[in-house]
């Protein structure tokens, strides 16, 4: 294969404020292949993309489109020279047809006709062995149908480039074969692709060539057929990854909390649980590993009183009273009055844990306001406790009146984890406590979590780097689709096995899937 | 930058707009007052241009003046006036803090003075006046919370859009105003001639007394209610996020229908005074679009209690200032303060902009210092970004939430 | 009855005009609450516009003094709505706050104007009986044709007009490019956003275009319904046909061409109070029962707005992003 260089980036750096999200980034992507650009979470492989694509304007460097410099100030300009971007978040419009979100925006002066758009749709569609139905409306589609139909919006435009950001984050192990096939005949048809991604076997399955990225710059490209996992890992995070999660043998182990045969629907009827049946036990950390979305956070909902459960029961040992207290059917405020020492650190830090524009005080308020006969507030107590946090946790924050919203990721995090600790748990879950943050952060929260298996307390960790499940968890559940698919010793598993796990049943649901079509 | 000149032939937008990330305080109040004396300079013009010259530019302001603080009775009425703008204000501040839309101040008042005369109509002397007083009391208030709770349940179990209900709720309350002067007086033109008996009483025989003391007592009691009370933390946070709301337990729908309840409450006892102490009668223009206007004084009062009530003293003082004017400047038309009033809304919405947001210039700001690679620095980049990412997704889920 | 469906019509499509130019705004994803207002300023800049022309001439023309009291009513409501568009589009103001301001400015604005500017001599009356009769004109041959010349042939020019502007909406939000943009940018402005299309040049069009259609709505009650006579309280009757118009948006699920029905059955409530001896020949009421008729309109919108918030289809949802102000980027 003749090599042209389609896209090359020269010099390209990106800054919000003091923080350099892309440091003199040179990049170029030939005609015909795939290219990966791996890099971990934050470290600008979404911010330079977007640069291509208009959404964001570079403050330094130059964009070579076939050898001539462009400026792409919008994404009008970045389909003007062929270049499209299916984003992590899909951009569609719910209540319109496939059809109409794949035409919209288009101005190729032809009339407006939703039946030739239809017909188009269908012969591109067929062209590279997409599934995709024009006329469905997009609030009906599942998860991988709006990416098809992300993807056929590109190419209904003509685009030659086409960027594709963490496409596998949402689709199943099959799912992401058939993108893969799509991708390679997208390939063979002159197309250039770029994908996004921080998994190293999707990366050596469907690429040509890997860009690796680091804290915003660009540490090298290798041919994949001449690379190997380790190579690649090392590139990545710049050293091998050797966790150092102390991990003490769990002590006087009693059985806390009983989920058995909880099944849970969402909104649209659909099940999202499915026959879960575990147990939580004090002094241990209980591990629940599985891809995004599979039911986590519907779970640990249910648990807490937020979700409304079809079948099954939850109930929780009181340690106090040696009572078992049912847990299903009850809102939050009742759980708690009921005495139960429940602590909840959802994925949803600003959105759901804490309220971005109340400071840190009346956050460290939210569970604990109501203590107290009166109907006023007492910000005496929580005061000092935030201030406990604020020093205990290192939180970085000019003072305890700064709303919470004004604070980095981290540090919002440490509010919301030290204030679940504080009111002494039974029961602590905690959905990807570490998302987003920094090393030493993170080592903070495992800690905190370890100190709270040593107290006694049930913890039950949700995350996704496999890698810390294994070394912090005393257990590990292996959720997908819904449904409980394994239990694995932490000490003794391996990331083959979990990630075994995780795919089983979802790869024999889809198989059923596709029978049933 | 300089040393990339070169290679850097890449134009971009003239400027872009960012949000602030805090303004301090002075600047915010100093941007606010130049809103205000712009607006207030357009309309001196105005003003001037279509009295064809007869009086001139300084005229205006002179009789703006006199109009709000000129006679003593003029000052009472500005309190007065005030007082009731604020109360109204007062009400609505717990509804928008829970954003929710309550466009029904009107109805509420209304509500509140109807209630109020039928007492005085039809128990006035028949029951001893602090039985009737009593009466009034408990039915203006339960008369104003119905008005405003019947949006609030629709609201809180289907989700039914409240700016609307409340607003038709207000013409509802209008009607009814209009059918009970008609059943009264068969005969009469839509007017009430006042009542004597079971009317308010005066606070140390100053008529304006009992509303300023009614008033201040709301002030106060909604100061810390909203600061210091259990309700109104639990209201902020439903405000704010209903998802957050539920995971500590609050109970949503209750607290919009009791922040509703409070909030018609307060309209209706506005009412009271309106029609038991100020007016002794009803008419179905004595809630005055203060329901609108109370709006107006408690968003630029950013729903504090104790700024909104200067925003309510100064808009209480252009409308009675520019009655005067209208008076001095021989103008017919009762609607020029609403002109006025109006021009001078639009320059401080527009203001707002400016304090949330600024414009930045590019290629001034350029010159972004390269931080040095300490621990803490790099601790510090990679948290703004995690930050940055999870603003734009919030954005994102935010959106959808909205639905 | 003939009369009764007559005047439903004709004061439907005051409705009409409101709630289409409600409709294209919403579509943009802005709540426009400063509708009232602007239908106000439209009946005054009409007036106005018709004013200059039939004082200036002395044998006007029906044609051309139309035109321009419908090229003044949509250049004053236009201007107003600008005023919202800048506050709430480029400024993102918050849209319930700036639409209140804009009716407050509005309906003191066409008070002030129609009794100080517009109005000829002491009687009340807009423009000289000779301009008002081009509004009340209808085909020559309608009253050959009985009932139905009389209610369908019998209207004057502006509602025809209304109707014909509904159907011209309603094709442009459903067979053309354009109108897929606009509820894109409705439903999701970043998406609308990212593939190109000008998000807030489209927002500016379409709040102003549909300011200037509801400005039109204000001219027809002047003119058309009232025919030129108006007391001191004008505005504030347009001012609540204006909340009624938004209110019917909802009603008609956002669909222009089911605002045709939903105005007329709208005119015809608003109207009924003056029927009551058509519907309830035998009864009689006193003065006061009488004043219970008008609640009617509110009570049917509080009904239907309860209604659809009950079954909530996903296409019958108002706009996704509606009173949402549009920021790319968030930093």
């Amino acid at each position: 294969m003749e090599k042209t260089v389609a896209l090359e980036l020269k010099n390209i750096s990106k800054f919000f404020g003091k923080v350099i999200a892309n440091n003199k980034i040179n990049l170029s992507l030939y005609k015909g292949e795939i290219l990966s650009i791996l890099g971990e979470n934050g470290c600008g492989k979404t911010t330079l993309m977007n640069m291509i694509s208009g959404i964001y304007f570079p403050d330094e460097g130059q964009i070579f489109v076939d050898g001539k410099e462009v400026v792409i100030k919008s994404p009008l300009d970045a389909f003007h020279y062929k270049i499209g971007m299916i984003h992590q978040h899909f951009k569609l419009v719910d209540v319109f047809t496939a059809a109409q979100n794949i035409v919209l925006g288009v101005n190729d002066g032809s009339k407006y006709s939703i039946k030739s758009v239809n017909a188009k749709v269908k012969e591109i569609a067929d062209k590279y062995g997409f599934h995709i139905d024009p006329k469905k409306k997009i609030y009906d589609m599942s998860v991988s149908e709006k990416q098809t139909v992300e993807i056929v919006k590109v190419l209904y435009r003509g685009a030659d480039i086409l960027i594709l950001d963490e496409p596998t984050a949402v689709l199943t192990p099959s799912e992401t074969e058939k993108l893969f096939s799509v991708l390679r005949r997208m390939k063979e048809d002159g197309k250039s692709i770029i994908i996004i991604t921080h998994k190293l076997h999707e990366v050596l399955a469907v690429s040509d060539r890997v860009a690796v990225l680091r804290k915003g710059e660009n540490v090298g490209s290798v041919v994949t057929s001449e690379t190997s996992e380790s190579q690649l890992t090392e590139m990545m995070v710049g050293k091998k990854v050797e966790l150092n999660i102390e991990r003490s043998q769990p002590e006087n182990t009693v059985d806390r909390l009983f989920v058995e045969h909880v099944d849970c629907m969402d909104r649209e009827g659909v099940k999202v649980l499915d026959d879960v049946s575990f147990i939580a036990r004090s002094g241990e950390i209980l591990g629940i590993a599985g891809i995004a979305g599979s039911g986590q956070r519907e779970l640990l909902e249910a648990i807490a009183g937020l979700q409304k459960l079809k079948n099954g029961k939850i109930s929780y040992l009181d340690p106090a009273t040696g009572k078992m207290e049912n847990l299903q059917d009850k809102t939050p405020l009742q759980i708690r009055e009921m005495g139960v020492r429940l602590s909840f650190v959802p994925e949803d830090r600003l959105g759901m844990g804490l309220v971005g524009n109340m400071d840190l005080v009346d956050n460290v308020m939210l569970r604990s306001y109501r203590k107290g006969k009166t109907p006023f507030l007492n910000r005496k107590d929580p005061g000092k406790l935030t201030n406990e946090i604020v020093s205990s946790l290192e939180v970085v924050t000019p003072n305890v009146h700064t709303p919470v919203r004004r604070l980095s990721g981290g540090n919002v995090q440490k509010v919301l984890v030290g204030r679940e600790i504080a009111s002494e748990p039974k029961v602590l879950m905690a959905a990807y406590p570490v998302r987003g943050l920094d090393i030493n952060s993170s080592y903070l929260i495992y800690n905190l979590l370890n100190d709270q298996k040593k107290r006694g307390t049930a913890v039950i960790f949700v995350g996704e780097d496999l890698d810390v499940l294994i070394s912090l968890c005393d257990r590990i559940l292996v959720i997908g689709s819904g449904r409980i698919t394994g239990e694995v010793n932490g000490r003794e598993t391996s990331k083959e096995e979990i990630g075994r796990l995780m795919t089983k049943t979802v790869a024999t649901e889809s198989k059923k899937e596709e029978s049933h079509e | 930058m300089s040393n990339v000149k070169t290679e850097k032939s890449v134009r971009e937008p003239l400027f872009h707009i960012a949000k602030r990330g805090g303004l301090p305080l002075w600047k915010g109040i100093l941007i606010r007052f130049i809103a205000i004396f712009a607006g207030l300079l357009v309309c001196g013009i105005f003003v001037t241009v279509a009295a064809d010259g007869k009086k001139g530019f300084f005229d205006v302001f002179a009789s703006l003046f006199s109009g709000a603080f000129g006679t003593e009775r003029r000052r009472w009425l500005l309190l007065q006036d005030t007082a009731l703008l604020l109360g109204v204000s007062l009400a609505l501040v717990p509804a928008f803090k829970m954003k929710f839309w309550n466009l029904g101040g009107n109805g509420q008042i209304l509500m509140g003075c109807l209630t109020s005369t039928m007492c005085m109509f039809y128990l006035g002397g028949k029951l001893p006046d602090p039985v009737v007083w009593l009466i009034m009391t408990v039915s203006a208030i339960a008369a104003g919370a119905l008005w405003a709770v019947i949006p609030a349940l629709f609201k809180a179990f289907f989700r039914t859009n409240e700016s609307l209900f409340t607003l038709m709720m207000n013409y509802i309350a209008f009607h009814l105003v209009c059918f009970f002067i008609s059943y009264w007086y068969p005969k009469g033109t839509g007017t009430m001639t006042p009542l004597e008996a079971g009317v308010l009483p005066d606070l140390f025989g100053n008529k304006y007394l009992l509303t300023l003391f009614v008033v201040v007592l709301l002030t106060v009691f909604m100061f810390a209610y909203l600061r210091f009370s259990k309700h109104g933390y639990e209201l902020s946070v439903v405000g704010e996020s209903e998802n957050t709301a539920r995971y500590i337990g609050v109970n949503v729908k209750g607290v919009i229908i009791r922040t509703l309840l409070l909030s018609g409450a307060i309209c209706g006892i506005v009412g009271l005074l309106i029609s038991g102490s100020i007016n002794h009668a009803v008419g179905s223009n004595y809630d005055n679009n203060m329901g609108f206007t109370a709006i107006m004084a408690a968003w630029l009062g950013k729903f504090d209690p104790l700024i909104i009530v200067l925003t309510s003293f100064f808009i209480t003082f252009l409308t009675r200032g520019m009655g005067q004017v209208r008076t001095d400047f021989g103008f017919t038309s009762e609607a020029l303060s609403s002109v006025i009033i109006g021009i001078i809304y639009f320059c401080v919405i527009a203001c707002e902009f400016f304090i949330s947001y600024q414009i930045k210039f590019n290629g001034e700001h350029k010159k972004t210092k390269k931080p040095k690679k300490n621990r803490f620095e790099e601790t510090v980049k990679r948290d703004f970004a995690e930050e940055f990412k999870m603003a734009k997704e919030e954005n994102f889920e935010e959106n959808k939430e909205e639905k | 009855m003939d009369t009764f469906i007559f005047s439903a019509i004709e004061f439907g499509v005051i409705f009409l005009f409101g709630c289409v130019g409600e409709i294209l705004t919403e579509k943009s994803g802005h709540l426009n609450l400063g509708i009232p207002g602007i239908m106000c300023v439209g009946a005054a800049g009409g007036c106005f516009g018709a004013g200059i022309y039939l004082n200036a001439t002395a044998n006007p023309i029906g044609f051309v003094t139309i035109l321009l009291a419908i090229l003044f009513a949509m250049l004053f409501s236009g201007a107003l709505a600008g005023i919202y568009a800048v506050l709430t589009v480029s400024l993102r103001s918050n849209q319930n706050v700036t639409g209140l301001a804009v009716t407050i400015f509005g309906v003191g604005f066409s008070s002030y104007f129609i009794n100080n500017v517009v109005l000829v001599g002491e009687t009340g009356t807009l423009l000289s009986a000779a301009g008002l009769n081009f509004f009340k004109a209808y085909l020559p041959f309608a009253d050959n044709l009985g009932w139905f010349g009389k209610i369908f042939l019998g209207q004057g020019f502006l509602t025809y007009f209304g109707i014909f502007i509904a159907v011209a909406a309603a094709i442009l939000l459903r067979r053309t490019k354009i109108g897929l943009n606009l509820r894109a940018i409705g439903e999701s402005p970043a998406t609308a956003d990212a593939v190109g299309i000008n998000v807030t040049a489209y927002k500016y069009v379409f709040v102003i275009l549909g300011g200037a259609i509801a400005g039109l709505g204000g001219l027809t009650y002047v003119m058309e319904y009232m025919g030129g006579i108006v007391g001191a309280t004008v505005a504030d009757t347009v001012e609540g046909i204006g909340w009624l118009s938004i209110a019917l948006v909802i009603f008609t699920l956002w669909k222009p061409d089911f605002a045709i029905l939903g105005s007329i059955v709208f005119g015809a409530l608003y109207i009924i109070s003056s029927y009551v001896s058509l519907f309830f020949p035998n009864a009689s009421f006193t003065f006061a029962q009488l004043k219970l008729f008008p609640l009617i309109p509110y009570v049917v919108t509080i009904i239907v707005l309860i209604f659809t918030s009950i079954r909530g289809k996903k296409e019958n949802q108002p706009p996704a992003s509606l009173g949402l102000s549009y920021f790319r980027e968030e930093r």
